[in-house]
């Protein structure tokens, strides 16, 4: 079992990065995933492998588990939705501004970064009526 | 405590004459006369102590977790240098009010310049010397400002920078050579320092602690090879020279090696390298001196040799030659600072300093003249001035020195050295004052007002005096600073004009006639001169300094390309190979610890996950896929916690994946769904190699490493948590426990970022709404064929009638989390979820017309609940969010708990709850901005146009 553990969370570190090193930002976003994956695992495993001894107090229970990393991973994953959330946000509204989800910003190394995909696509017809329709802003 | 006040005075009078200047030039010049002037006068009147052999100390607490102590402390040579800085700094305050022109912003000179002075007297003070080193750092910033004052001349730019460039280097090397220094000697304290000279000299970092400590205070006091700033700081006014330049700052090198003297000197190392240095410093520099036009630069060159004199007598180490050193010291600052002030007024007052220029200024200005013949008759070393004393004293211990063994070669450089004063002496009286008088002076010469000659006068009245009568005008203050340098060795000497036909005196002789001789035939010796190579400093500094930035512009731009994937593979492969040193430095070979056996079904679970990174590697440019591939993996980490007893993380992974799905999917509505054609593994395999490699390298570390880690047992705190959660926490579910109670500081914290988060996130997302970005929603056309079912009845369905169930659920999740599996954090995801499901269903335009909650204000109410709870127990005067519990009873429900934890609990819940909704309303509220339809007004509808469409089509 802990082989299965330690070579999954190696498995999952590899793919992570591969995927982060992509030159756009959506790739980036699912390796960061990846990794955070891992890493939660790896922070959880470092209170080493127990099956079934939750850290729930019972006169049942033959042992428990450490449940310090389990708190410390809990909070981990809410607090990594909340980053996935910014960064995928961020590249979201990098995509918006400058026509082009390639995670350099335009003026810098890639002379891909610099393309506006935006120009080639098909504008929509927008009809008048339709549009007043799209009214609350709230 | 007075102590502190001298060092403090010149900085609090730094803040005035920048304000005082609006009340005029004069009441300024006042204002920043009157700090130094009360220093000085504390200062004296701790002297009687000093002079009775008294050190003085005032310390207080620094860092005490350190052992760190800020002190000061005054002796003699502190006493001594105290009152050179603040008496020619008051003579200088004098003369500049009369130098600077109306132009110039004299507030902000005066505030420069005490800011300065204040700096120097910290350097001979301190007694803690990281204390002395931030002085000492401040010295050089302080004369940087002084040096470029005025700002419109590009040399005078050029030469603060190359100042600052020196001396703050050398800064850097001494720092780490007083480091050294103090850590051999376990103190910071100079006066424990001074006491440790055999611990000192016979370490092993002796040599490297000397050799730095040495390179700042060559660089400081401009020797050789580092002599070259000095002149080109001349483009200073010259009351700047005058002060920081013959007086004070080029002397805080030299004032540091006297106060190191005692525990640095004595050795071969400082021999060699600090007499040579000397030596060499002053041959050359009074041979430059010689043949300078600029008077300003031929004082200065003649500075630079003298600095190099008083070194190289610190340097022979013996108690006699440092005496000499301490007396020249005092009358070079005397004879120096009135030649300089006299340059000043030259140039103020004949419009020029070129010497070549100047001559027959004798009867136009006679008062000038007057003091600059004695000046400099005691700068050549004449008697009966106070320049001849030190310089016999000098000659005297130059003829008792062996260099490798040489009896003469050192008296003969010194008498070499000491023509060429006397003869740039000589230069600087005779082709300035004598000879014809001219008609072409720029300005018509006469002498100044008597705030500008006045203190010069009064510096050529001591070097008369102290010329005259040595031994009642300087000898107390020569011993006292002597005894202070040399740790209180016993001396021999007599201070005296006289001392009869010695070697020395011979030498003085020859200097003189061989000096005045070269004079005479100055044309042929600088024909001589010029016929000989002359290394142009300056272009070799500039050469060297652009070099330097050549080299660290190609190794910037090589490593930051401005590629933001090239940044992460760099820190990847450093966090890698740091990894790996770190691995393979410890014990990494697998441990004894009994494992568990796998369970088919976990076999089953593993080839699915690495199946599934495989996956999402292959098919990274087609986005959707990746997501849901991505998605499986997640499932099977939640598998994985539920199976190794980890019932809260199994609950919560799932929750977050589900949101986190729905997230990226709202966000891939708008993003390309395929990566382009450029980004494959064909067109750029190279990179994709790199990645691999590094990427499978990167893994091997982590597996390796959770290998080691798994097959050994280690210990932890946890059993404080196992042990305490009932009796201390009031609940059975430790992993809650521990987060709303025991570390609930923790979760405080990190609700407060969720919230920040979600904040951020509505902010990038309602900024996108207008501006360019907003232009181009409201262009937007999507790229994939829309379903004309817009909002499905089943998904409708379903989703209401699971609403209810869900929030049920959350319920039943927050109540038990305290005692079973569950929690605030968990409901709270569940619930966003069944929420974002109505959104989802309906439409963003339908929700939002119907859901009247505010995200924002319950994110901030979940801080504030959870923060309340907190302090109500500091209110009970207990800690920060001390917990407390009890069991109460109600009728019909029977007997219950309610913890406090549960309120903080519930503060959790709210701030998730509306972190969560807040970033996943605003991202379909995006959607909904982009769509061209009016808001549905029931709950499921049909898209008309997408079905007319489809019709026609």
């Amino acid at each position: 079992m802990e082989f299965l553990v330690a070579s999954a969370i190696g498995v999952m570190t590899a793919a992570g990065i591969y995927m982060v090193l992509r030159a756009r930002t959506f790739p980036v976003v699912i390796g960061l995933s990846l990794l955070t994956y891992a890493t939660n695992l790896f922070l959880f495993a470092t209170g080493r492998l127990a099956i079934g001894q939750p850290p729930v107090i019972s006169a049942a229970a033959t042992g428990y588990i450490d449940p310090l990393p389990q708190a410390l991973v809990l909070t981990a994953i809410v607090i990594s939705f909340g980053m996935t959330a910014v960064v995928v946000v961020m590249s979201l509204r990098a995509y918006l501004e400058t026509g082009n989800d390639h995670v350099d910003l335009p003026g810098d190394a890639s002379p891909e970064a610099a393309e506006d995909d935006w120009k080639l696509r098909a504008r929509k017809p927008a009809p008048a009526a339709a549009r007043g329709g799209r009214g609350e802003r709230a | 405590m007075s102590l502190a006040l001298i060092v403090l005075l010149p900085f609090i009078g730094a803040l005035f004459p920048a304000l005082m200047i609006r009340a005029g030039r004069s009441a300024c010049a006042t204002t920043a006369f009157v700090f130094p002037l009360l220093a000085l006068v504390l200062l004296l009147a701790q002297a009687p102590a000093v002079f009775r052999g008294e050190v003085l100390v005032a310390a207080w607490d620094w860092v005490p977790a350190l052992g760190l102590q800020a002190g000061f402390f005054l002796d003699g040579l502190g006493m001594f240098f105290a009152g050179l800085i603040l008496g020619i700094g008051l003579l200088v305050i004098v003369y500049a009010r009369f130098y600077l022109a109306k132009s110039d912003p004299m507030g902000v000179f005066y505030s420069y310049l005490l800011l300065f002075q204040g700096a120097m007297v910290g350097v001979v003070l301190s007694d803690n010397i990281l204390l002395l080193l931030v002085f000492w750092e401040l010295t050089s910033l302080s004369s940087f400002l002084l040096i470029g004052y005025w700002k419109h001349l590009p040399e005078g730019r050029q030469g603060a920078r190359m100042a600052l460039t020196v001396t703050g280097a050398g800064g850097l090397a001494m720092i780490a050579g007083m480091l050294i220094l103090g850590d051999i000697a376990g103190s910071w304290n100079l006066s424990d320092i001074l006491r440790n000279k055999e611990a000192i000299q016979a370490s092993p970092l002796y040599v490297p602690a000397l050799v730095l400590i040495l390179a700042g205070c060559f660089t400081k006091s401009a020797q050789f090879p580092f002599h070259f700033w000095l002149p080109h700081a001349m483009a200073a006014p010259t009351p700047v020279s005058a002060y920081l330049h013959s007086a004070t700052m080029v002397k805080a090198g030299l004032f540091l090696m006297a106060r190191m003297w005692p525990v640095l000197a004595g050795t071969t190392e400082w021999f060699y390298l600090v007499a040579t240095t000397g030596l060499v410093t002053m041959l050359v520099a009074a041979g430059i001196a010689l043949f300078k036009d600029d008077l300003k630069g031929l004082l200065a060159y003649s500075t630079v040799s003298h600095l190099g004199l008083v070194t190289m007598l610190l340097g022979f180490g013996t108690p006699l030659a440092a005496v000499a050193a301490v007396f020249h010291i005092l009358n070079h600052a005397t004879f120096k600072a009135a030649l300089f002030m006299n340059a000043g007024i030259v140039d103020h007052e004949a419009g020029t300093r070129d010497i070549r220029r100047l001559g027959g200024l004798l009867q136009l200005m006679p008062i000038t003249a007057t003091l600059a013949m004695v000046a400099g008759a005691s700068m050549a070393g004449l008697p009966p001035l106070n320049g001849f004393l030190s310089k016999e004293m000098m000659l005297h211990e130059a003829v008792d020195t062996r260099w490798l063994g040489n009896g003469w070669i050192v008296a003969a450089l010194a008498t070499l050295a000491a023509c060429f004063s006397v003869a740039y002496s000589f230069r600087y009286i005779v082709h300035v004052f004598f000879g014809a008088r001219r008609d072409d002076y720029p300005h018509a010469p006469h002498d100044p007002p008597a705030g500008m000659w006045l203190p010069p006068a009064l510096l050529v009245v001591l070097v008369v005096a102290i010329g005259l009568f040595p031994d009642s005008v300087a000898g107390p203050l020569v011993a006292v600073v002597a005894r202070a340098v040399t740790g209180g060795a016993v001396m021999d000497y007599h201070l005296a004009l006289w001392h009869g036909f010695t070697p020395a005196l011979g030498l003085s002789a020859i200097a003189v006639a061989v000096g005045l001789g070269a004079l005479v035939a100055y044309r042929r010796v600088r024909a001589l001169w010029q016929a000989g190579p002359h290394p142009e400093a300056k272009a070799m500094f500039d050469a060297f300094i652009a070099g330097a930035a050549a080299l660290a512009r190609a190794v910037t731009h090589g490593l930051h390309n401005g590629s933001l994937q090239r940044y992460l593979a760099f820190a990847l492969t450093a966090f890698t190979l740091a990894g790996f040193a770190a691995f393979l430095a410890a014990p990494h070979a697998a441990g004894t610890r009994a494992l568990l056996p796998a369970h088919p079904a976990a076999i089953a679970a593993w080839v699915l996950l690495v199946g599934g990174c495989a996956l999402t590697v292959m098919l990274f440019r087609r986005r959707v896929l990746s997501v849901l591939v991505v998605g499986t993996v997640g499932l099977i980490v939640c598998l994985a916690f539920i199976y190794l007893s980890a019932p809260d993380l199994a609950l919560t992974q799932i929750s977050v994946e589900v949101a986190t799905v729905i997230l990226i999917l709202l966000a891939l509505y708008f993003l390309p769904k395929e990566g382009p054609q450029s980004s494959s593994v064909r067109a750029d395999p190279l990179r994709h190699l790199r990645d691999g490699v590094l990427a499978i390298v990167a893994g091997i570390g982590m597996a390796g490493a959770s290998w080691a880690m798994l097959t050994r047992d280690g210990s932890s705190l946890s059993s404080y948590y196992l042990d305490n959660s009932v009796s201390g926490g009031g609940g059975t579910n430790v992993v809650n426990v521990i987060l709303v109670d025991f570390r609930g500081f923790d979760t405080f914290g990190e609700i407060t970022v969720l919230g920040i988060a979600a904040l951020a996130i509505y902010a990038l997302l309602d900024g996108a709404l207008f501006g360019r970005t907003g232009r181009r929603l409201g262009a937007w056309s999507p790229d994939r064929p829309q379903s004309a079912d817009r909002h499905p009845m089943i998904m409708v369905v379903a989703t209401r009638v699971m609403l209810p169930l869900a929030m049920l659920v959350g319920a039943y999740i927050f109540l038990r989390g305290h005692n079973q599996p569950g929690g605030g954090f968990i409901a709270a995801l569940v619930v966003s979820i069944a929420l974002i499901m109505q959104y989802m269903a309906s439409g963003f335009g339908w929700a939002a017309q119907r859901v009247k909650v505010n995200y924002h204000a319950m994110i901030g109410l979940g801080v504030l609940v959870a923060a309340a709870t907190g302090i109500g127990a500091m209110v009970l005067d207990q800690p920060f969010l001390t917990s407390t519990f009890g069991h109460f009873h109600l009728p019909l429900v029977g007997e219950f708990e309610l913890a406090s934890a549960m309120a903080f609990d519930t503060g959790v819940f709210l701030t998730v709850v509306g972190a969560v909704m807040l970033a996943l309303a605003n991202l379909s509220r995006m959607g909904r901005w982009t769509s061209p339809y009016t808001i549905n007004t029931g709950a499921m509808d049909v898209d008309p146009r997408a079905a007319s469409g489809k019709e026609q089509g």
